[in-house]
């Protein structure tokens, strides 16, 4: 029977199916943070379990982390004290642990990719909803809650239903300016936050085969965004290219077994989705988002929609608009910038550092701009250096700070003050999200750059 | 971790007729630090509850003492968002066991699964009822009974089925958990690791 890759992943990974309930799912690589663990420790510690595979498991700090000073000792007690958690519960069941300080360290959904532990054919979870970026390799990973991490620590599976399947298509070539940011960000205004729901989608067409595995992540990152469970991408010489070598991929003869493996993670040509959705290139152009979920973003060129020609109630519609003080039919360009986050799971790589410098080279930071630059992660930060996009960086007067997720969640101290804008090219504008009160525009690292040296909205493509 | 058992649940309920409603507003980020699960609900939306100077907000529902009850409804998509399980354990601190929703994002309505909070989806004309029978009653009480997967509005009888897989439902009448299960098969997850390439 024909398959689409999501089954071939799926399917192969089922160690049981209950009749009118879930499959049992066998997880191959588990990532876990400080944030989302300690509870399924002390679950499984008050039931008298233990840790099954713990060299199936991965520890890294990342969500509570300052940006600055990381050597020194953490000030905030509750966040020192969930860091020293995660190390005291990866130490005592020998788990690998790459805390604050390690050269691995970093956001991780990015040092996953970065340290080959995130390979093509693999189930891989996280108690965080943006494992989805880990879908680019051709893996089936998403996030799970404190509950199911609780789970694979003490039994490497997860009991859930199978997903529906959707295949969402952009066909054509981008325009310049128009980065993968954009197109996630596009396929999530059409589709609004919830239309993915229920689904897991494989992203195909000329588009995704023709972006990078750094591309790729960021649109699989931004899957949970419309409610998908998560997103993928058929692995092909990109990917294989990508993760050969890597620290923790497999080498020599199992490299040779795995690639037999890998290359037949595609979808078979008569395969059929639960639901097909196909997109044109020519029409994304640089995205921002003006409201409070990452569904409400267009182009930048437009002006804000009318509650009208949106779906969903005005009062929720309303609600947002005011929370952001906008109004419907005011045009993007222009409006104030106070904030310029570059960073985060979706866009802190290096490929996003490079983009955020072309437009930021000879340029000065705009006075009324606080901009912080953070690394997805220490080798990100290395290559900043080495490529030289430091020098740019700070003769246009930015300052580079130490990796962690930052101002995404702004967990750490790293908080837009309430009623300022922030352009932020991480995955969520909630209310709030980026400290209580704060507003934030979602967008590529491009118009993060051109808002930065503006202080103003600004088309990245004037600039370029 | 073992949860009280679910049968029926009749119940005033709070409304909360908001779209879209994320795990960020159900819990700020900055209330993510324990490293127990206790306590949640003291700050279950938190930002739309309380003042920056942690005075209550005088429109927000759940300062509106004649809204009360073991039930929340919310508008559709009720949970997207972040995977934090903390925004189910915030839900289930302050005293509800059940949120009944026309739309539930996924990773939330799971989490509320394994944990004992049980999610009911309901049409949006029936949503809409509710929202207008609690609004023209707040003692109005909802019926839920999960054996029979029905949920009633018990002043005009009207009542419409809801879906649970047989054997999530069979977890919250009996209040075991996935865990139960899963270790009773660790063999079988034994030998299937052997097999794995990776």
């Amino acid at each position: 029977m024909s398959k689409t890759l999501f089954d071939k992943v799926w399917d192969s990974h089922v160690v049981r199916n209950i009749a009118d309930g879930p499959d049992i799912l066998y997880i191959d690589r588990h990532l876990i943070h400080e944030v989302t663990s300690p509870v399924a420790f002390v679950g499984l510690e008050s039931r008298g379990l233990s840790v099954l595979y713990p060299e199936r498991t991965f520890a890294v700090a990342d969500h509570n982390t300052p940006t600055i000073n990381q050597h020194l000792p953490v000030e905030d007690p509750l966040s020192a004290n969930q860091l020293k958690t995660l190390e005291d519960n990866a130490n005592k069941y020998g788990i690998s642990h790459w805390g604050l300080g390690h050269a691995n360290n970093g956001i991780v959904h990015v040092v996953g990719p970065e340290n080959g532990i995130t390979v093509p054919g693999a189930t891989i979870v996280c108690g965080d909803s943006h494992t989805s970026t880990h879908g680019a390799f051709g893996a089936i990973a998403f996030g799970i809650g404190t509950s199911e991490v609780e789970m694979v620590l003490t039994t490497q599976c997860i009991m859930q239903p199978k997903p529906k399947k959707m295949r969402i298509s952009v066909n054509g070539t981008l325009y310049k300016g128009v980065t993968p940011k954009d197109v996630g960000l596009y396929i999530i205004s059409k589709l609004t936050t919830s239309g993915a729901t229920g689904y897991f989608v494989e992203y195909a067409g000329d588009v995704f085969e023709n972006m990078s595995m750094e591309g790729r992540m960021t649109v699989c990152n931004l899957s949970i965004e419309m409610g998908a469970r998560g997103g993928m991408i058929a692995p092909d010489d990109k990917t294989f290219d990508y993760i050969k070598g890597r620290p923790k991929t497999p080498k020599g003869a199992g490299w040779d077994t795995a690639m037999e493996y890998w290359s037949t993670l595609k979808t078979d040509d008569d395969a059929v989705f639960d639901k097909e959705i196909t997109f044109d290139a020519n029409d994304i152009e640089p995205m921002i988002t003006y409201g409070t979920n990452p569904g409400m973003g267009m182009g930048i060129s437009n002006n804000i929609p009318t509650a009208e020609s949106v779906e969903g109630g005005k009062a929720t519609y309303d609600k947002s608009l005011a929370y952001m003080g906008y109004a419907e039919n005011e045009q993007m360009i222009g409006k104030k910038i106070d904030y310029v986050f570059i960073g985060s799971c979706t866009n802190g790589r290096i490929e996003d550092f490079r983009a955020f410098a072309s437009i930021v080279k000879g340029r000065k930071k705009a006075d009324n701009v606080t901009a912080w630059l953070v690394p997805g992660s220490h080798i990100v930060e290395a290559k900043i250096k080495e490529e030289g996009l430091l020098d740019i960086f700070e003769e246009a007067g930015f300052v580079l700070r130490e990796p962690g997720c930052s101002a995404c969640l702004a967990m750490n101290d790293d908080k837009v003050p309430a009623g300022k804008y922030a352009v932020s090219t991480s995955n969520r504008n909630f209310e709030g999200r980026q400290g209580p009160g704060s507003r934030t525009l979602l967008a590529s690292p491009l118009v993060a750059a051109a808002a930065a040296v503006t202080g103003v909205v600004t088309d990245p493509r004037e600039l370029l | 971790m073992a949860y009280d058992k679910f049968t029926t649940l009749t119940s005033t309920a709070v409304p909360l007729p908001i779209e879209n409603v994320d795990t960020d507003q159900i819990i700020p980020a900055r209330f993510l630090k324990a490293t127990t699960r206790e306590g949640f609900g003291d700050n279950l939306f938190r930002d739309w509850r309380y003042n920056g100077d942690n005075t209550p907000k005088k429109d927000f529902v759940l300062n509106n003492p004649i809204y009360k009850g073991k039930i929340l409804v919310g508008g559709k998509n009720f949970g997207s968002g972040s995977s934090r399980e903390h925004a189910a354990w915030a839900v289930y601190d302050y005293g509800f066991r059940c949120v009944v929703s026309s739309f539930f994002a996924d990773i939330f309505k799971n989490n509320c699964l394994n944990i004992g909070v049980l999610p009911v989806q309901i049409s949006p004309e029936f949503s809409n009822e509710i929202f207008e029978a609690i609004y023209a009653d707040a003692n109005t009480e909802l019926e839920v009974n999960l054996e029979k997967q029905t949920i009633t509005l018990l002043s005009s009888g009207t009542s419409e089925s809801f879906d649970i897989n047989g054997y999530k439902k069979g977890n919250m009448l009996n209040g075991f958990d996935d865990i139960d299960y899963l270790q009773s098969m660790k063999s079988e997850i034994e030998t299937f690791t052997e097999s794995r390439p990776f």
